[in-house]
């Protein structure tokens, strides 16, 4: 098709094993398994007070106040969203889809002081009567590293998915 | 004539017959050929809503959508005239256009690069000396549908002989000068649109609307997560007030909050929500008065009504819903956000509450739709048991009378509007 390659971007000048990378990997692990076992009281807890949580629908979007978003929570909207999520009056959410999700390919966009950024991609399988739904996306973090590894918390963090601008299935879950 | 549907005949019996006054053969859900009846004689039939006017804002201005299943590129021309352009080389049927929206000068295939301006003429033919004799350019334009539009709602047909738009649409057009009143005094603009699909029949989503009985039930997490006054705003399933009417055609309004039902009446006492005290502040210092100021807080969750046209769109309180059948047993949904046009400093600060509060309910994550999405699934599941049992829709059969303009009326939880609904149905599937 064409014959000019785009060079590839310069890599992170911090390694995957500076430790506050790793501790920053760490949280977003940790996210994850309890993002998959649905212990969304202990998931909230790992997001600063003034953390927002977007998944907008145009993929390239940075400021989301004046856009139309899948999700855009702030702490209001995030404890709401657990309150549905585990009172058991969301049909949506008491049967939801169990899902398995992988979050890897890990690039340090930025570390500063106590505040390391990634990009990552995820990728969700969510398993639900008989049907497996993909939900493939990027992910921007940005971490605030605490006194120790117990009070790293996320500031920021943005779904990007593959398919944003196009028709999903509804979820029962977050991603 | 009423057929008593038995498992050996359900099967047999013509489509039309599936429906009667007060229940629906649940083989209307499934029934791959009935699908099919339903895409040419209802969705190649009638008029489909296609955009709003605000999608197009200038010449050059387009989106693509579908009529049924046919993909259609909706196009502002030069003169400002709306098309609707079925999406499809003339030359051997490439699709010539596959984003969403945009602006362009027309389009062009990317296969042999016949090229169509934006009211479908085609334009231009590479290498045209092999077509010398055999054809010309004059009518091998994009196909062309009929394109109509009310109150800023623009709406194809693929039939050249039914009713003018204005006539199908008949009393709904009362409503819809209504509904764009939430623009409090500017015009309304589309903000953006979520889209999601369910494994389910169109019906299930054309009946919702129209469902206040589900309300309660369903989008109790929803309810538990507002503020008290707009749980008591929707607190309509006691209300003897709030009412559905049979508008004819198959179109129907739900009037969960009455007293907004015309939200140019206001005396003044309604106590605007707290949350919204700091934009009233922000309005305040914009210059905005009293007035102004309440005309636009009021309309923060639309209008009280859902306002359900047959077949494919409804204007549901704060936005327009959209159902596009996919297949028998899958439907995509757009709910599309809207708010007014008009100064940014005063309108952005309103839309940008419009668009938290549309993202609350609405979308693939609300707090609303997904809890839909579940009850809509389960309906398209349960329908393939014992095909010979009726779908109910007799609630409120028996306190149904016409209101002063003539409508059938009952109470916001009856199913007046899915009879409205599929009365229609009955009459365009029936043969003659
Ligand atoms: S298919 Fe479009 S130009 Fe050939
Ligand atoms: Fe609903």
């Amino acid at each position: 098709m064409t014959d000019t390659l785009t060079p590839a971007p310069a890599r992170s000048a911090v390694a995957i094993d500076d430790p506050r990378v790793r501790r920053a990997i760490e949280l977003v692990w940790h996210e994850a398994d309890l993002l998959d076992r649905k212990e969304y009281d202990a998931w909230q807890a790992l997001y600063a007070d003034d953390a927002i949580y977007v998944i907008p629908i145009e993929r390239d979007a940075e400021d989301f106040d004046d856009i139309l978003n899948m999700v855009y929570d702030d702490q209001r909207m995030r404890a709401m969203r657990v309150t549905r999520m585990t009172e058991g009056h969301a049909i949506a959410a008491v049967d939801a889809a169990v899902t398995v999700r992988t979050v890897s390919r890990f690039v340090v966009t930025g570390v500063e002081d106590s505040v390391v950024s990634l990009r990552a991609a995820q990728v969700l399988v969510a398993f639900k009567r008989g049907t497996h739904d993909l939900w493939a996306g990027d992910v921007d973090y940005r971490i605030r590293l605490g006194a120790d590894r117990a009070e790293d918390r996320f500031v920021r963090k943005v779904v990007r998915l593959v398919d944003a601008d196009a028709a999903t299935p509804a979820a029962g879950f977050l991603l | 004539m009423t057929i008593e549907l038995t498992p050996q005949n359900v099967y047999d019996v013509a489509p039309a017959d599936l429906v009667q006054e007060d229940r629906v053969a649940g083989r209307v859900y499934t029934d791959p050929a009935i699908f099919e009846l339903e895409m040419v004689k209802i969705f190649e039939s009638t008029w489909i809503w296609v955009a709003h006017d605000s999608e197009l804002p200038k010449p050059g201005s387009f989106k693509s959508t579908f009529v049924g299943r046919h993909p259609v590129i909706v196009s502002r021309d030069r003169k400002g005239v709306v098309h609707t352009l079925v999406n499809r080389c003339r030359h051997r049927g490439a699709s010539v256009c596959e984003k969403r929206t945009g602006e362009a000068n027309g389009f062009t295939c990317p296969y042999h690069a016949w090229s169509y301006g934006l009211d479908g003429k085609l334009r231009g033919i590479p290498y045209p000396d092999g077509y010398e004799g055999v054809m010309s350019k004059e009518g091998m334009g994009l196909k062309k549908l009929r394109t109509e539009s009310y109150g800023g709602m623009i709406f194809a047909t693929l039939a050249d002989d039914i009713e003018p738009l204005e006539d199908f649409l008949g009393d709904v057009k009362t409503w819809i000068d209504r509904f764009m009143k939430q623009g409090g005094g500017y015009p309304i603009k589309v903000l953006g649109t979520h889209q999601f699909r369910f494994k389910g029949n169109w019906k299930i989503q054309l009946e919702n609307t129209t469902d206040g009985y589900h309300f309660p039930i369903v989008h109790r997490s929803w309810m538990a997560s507002v503020d008290a006054e707009t749980a008591d705003m929707m607190s309509f399933m006691t209300d003897p007030e709030a009412v559905t009417h049979d508008l004819g055609n198959g179109h129907s309004v739900g009037q969960m909050v009455p007293e907004h039902s015309d939200l140019d009446d206001d005396d003044g006492t309604e106590p605007l929500q707290a949350r919204f005290a700091p934009l009233v502040e922000r309005l305040r210092g914009h210059g905005l008065d009293d007035a102004a100021i309440r005309k636009l807080v009021r309309s923060m969750h639309g209008t009280g009504f859902n306002l359900n046209l047959f077949p494919n769109v409804s204007l549901s309180s704060a936005f327009f819903r959209t159902l596009r059948p996919i297949s028998v047993d899958e439907t995509v949904i757009e709910h599309v956000a809207i708010g007014p046009d008009g100064p940014p400093e005063i309108v952005d600060e309103v839309n940008r509450e419009r668009l938290r509060v549309h993202e609350h309910f609405q979308g693939p994550f609300g707090f609303g739709t997904p809890d839909d999405a579940e009850g809509w699934d389960r309906v398209q599941r349960g329908a393939a048991g014992a095909p010979e049992l009726p779908i109910m829709v007799n609630r409120g059969l028996a306190r149904e009378k016409p209101s002063p303009e003539g409508w059938a009326t009952s109470h916001i939880t009856d199913e007046t509007g899915m009879r409205a609904a599929y009365a229609h149905w009955k009459q365009m599937m029936s043969d003659d």
